[in-house]
């Protein structure tokens, strides 16, 4: 379902006088929405809106082994299904290429933040370790499910428990746990994708804005130690970017970084 | 005699044997999607969109009479204890063609030929009967789209703990091993006729007391006919039924 050469062209030409369909600047970010215990079946699990965009994450736990190259440390798996619950482009059957990326992203904005201690998930070195699994669910899809998804999953992550063993060592569902995802603390990863259309560069797109987008970048950004720090990166789309444009984003992101994080204070 | 071991009967959760959870249903959640809705029994909530009538590709799969009717039912993973492995898995599809049964026959879909209507259904939290709160939040979602149809379809789950009938069974009563046992039968009906759409059965029964079971579904299904009703009235008064 592609937007007609009409629309893309409208936009365009907006987008060069700095307007919006909504009435938003270019790089205004639309209202965001966290809220908690989505399932109480999981371990954790945050709702973010952003606008008309949805999305909910869910943590859950597991025991396993450790990766051979990594044999005191616990797991991270990210995934993610877009269901056609969210939107009339979405299909049933194998995910197509953006089923496929969005986990990914997800996965490197979380891990390369060091967010979560995997070192502190081993049960027993070399044999049984934790595996966090991150699920990621588009309920509406209206644009930047890339955004949405990376800060549900740090919401989810923050309010998750780890499940209580029993005598056996396995996991008892019916034991209350009180003990959180060791985390490290003051950090708190977020994603930022800029999309590119025509010659403007602009946040946080509605679906029909990132339909007509060229290209897009995702950038993973986290704070340590009082330094912005950019975790993950990754461009799509044909259209190449200017060492100008790659400049301006950086000047935006870390704003943007503190505007976010300062909003999400009341919820995270 | 039967009646004198019914009333001391205790549920787990202090219920009535015919007392539903509490149920909360609400019309369009989903701004996407041309119809939508959440039906909740307790703690189970699905959830449910309506995409269509639309194209139906491939073409040989289009039906020149009617449009075809195509329910996915799934479990979010972290809907469960144990993590439920993303994508469909054989109870899924099973449930999902049960459900497609179990609505059908409400729908008047004669007039969009070579068209589908696609119902999807997902489960944030399951704790029992999650395939009869699903198909009355489809029931709902399938009215908000505006697709043609007779009545809402009522669904709901009627169980036997030993030989106690219940109504509406929770996980852990499902989970009841004493005696007979535990006994799940799921059901949906018209609502406002006595023709029902969906019969699933998992467990033992006696013939004599299928009788029973369907008058408790259908005192059940009067209950939550009302909260559907409620529902839908409430989005249209609320924003004159637009999405």
């Amino acid at each position: 379902m592609e937007i007609s050469n009409l629309t893309k062209e409208t936009l365009i030409r907006m987008f060069k006088e700095g307007k919006r369909f909504d009435s938003r600047q270019l790089t205004e970010l639309r209202d965001i929405e966290v809220s908690y215990n989505v399932s109480n079946k999981a371990e954790g699990s945050a709702r973010v809106k952003i606008g008309k965009t949805e999305v909910v994450v869910g943590v859950k736990m597991a025991m396993g082994e450790p990766y051979p190259d990594s044999p005191d440390k616990g797991n991270l798996t990210v995934s993610a299904d877009l269901l056609p619950l969210a939107s009339p482009r979405f299909e049933m059957g194998p995910p197509d290429f953006p089923g496929i990326e969005l986990p990914r992203l997800v996965d490197r904005i979380i891990r390369e933040s060091h967010i979560i201690q995997l070192d502190k998930l081993v049960i027993k070195e070399g044999e049984k370790v934790w595996t966090v699994f991150i699920d990621v669910y588009p309920i509406n899809d209206d644009g930047n499910l890339i955004d949405a998804a990376s800060l549900g999953a740090v919401a989810a992550l923050k309010n998750a428990k780890i499940p209580m063993l029993d005598k056996d060592g396995k996991i008892d569902y019916d034991k209350d746990s009180k003990e959180s995802i060791p985390l490290t603390k003051d950090i708190s990863p977020l994603s930022f994708s800029f999309f590119k259309i025509g010659d403007s560069v602009i946040l946080d797109p509605t679906r029909e804005e990132e339909e007509a987008a060229d290209a897009r970048i995702t950038f993973g950004i986290s704070k340590w130690n009082g330094q912005y720090v950019i975790n993950s990166c990754q461009k799509s789309g044909e259209e190449p970017l200017t060492q100008a444009e790659i400049e301006n984003m950086m000047s935006v992101i870390t704003k943007k970084f503190d505007e976010v994080t300062q909003k999400l204070k009341k919820y995270i | 005699m039967a009646k004198e071991k019914e009333s001391s009967f205790k549920r787990s959760d202090g219920r009535k044997l015919n007392e539903m959870r509490p149920m909360i249903a609400k019309v369009g959640i989903i701004p996407n999607a041309d119809g939508s809705a959440m039906f909740t029994f307790g703690n189970t909530i699905a959830i449910a969109a309506v995409y269509g009538p639309r194209k139906l590709h491939p073409q040989h799969m289009q039906n020149p009479q009617k449009a075809v009717l195509r329910c996915n039912y799934d479990l979010l993973s972290f809907s469960v204890s144990d993590r439920k492995k993303p994508g469909p898995s054989r109870r899924s599809q099973e449930i999902s063609k049960v459900t497609e049964w179990a609505l059908s026959p409400a729908l008047d879909l004669n007039s969009f030929p070579n068209t589908v209507v696609d119902v999807q259904i997902y489960i944030l939290q399951a704790d029992a009967g999650t395939r009869t709160a699903g198909i009355n939040a489809a029931s709902l979602a399938l009215a908000h789209a505006g697709i043609p149809m007779r009545d809402l379809i009522c669904s709901v789950a009627v169980g036997k703990l030993d030989k106690n009938l219940v109504v509406d069974l929770t996980k852990e009563e499902e989970d009841f091993e004493e005696g007979e046992g535990a006994t799940d039968f799921a059901m949906a009906k018209i609502a406002n006729s006595d023709e029902f759409t969906l019969m699933q059965l998992d467990g033992k029964i006696q013939p004599e007391v299928i009788n029973e079971v369907t008058k408790l579904a259908t005192e059940a299904c009067k209950q939550i006919y009302e909260v559907q009703k409620k529902a839908l009235k409430d989005v249209v008064e609320s924003n004159g039924g637009k999405k």
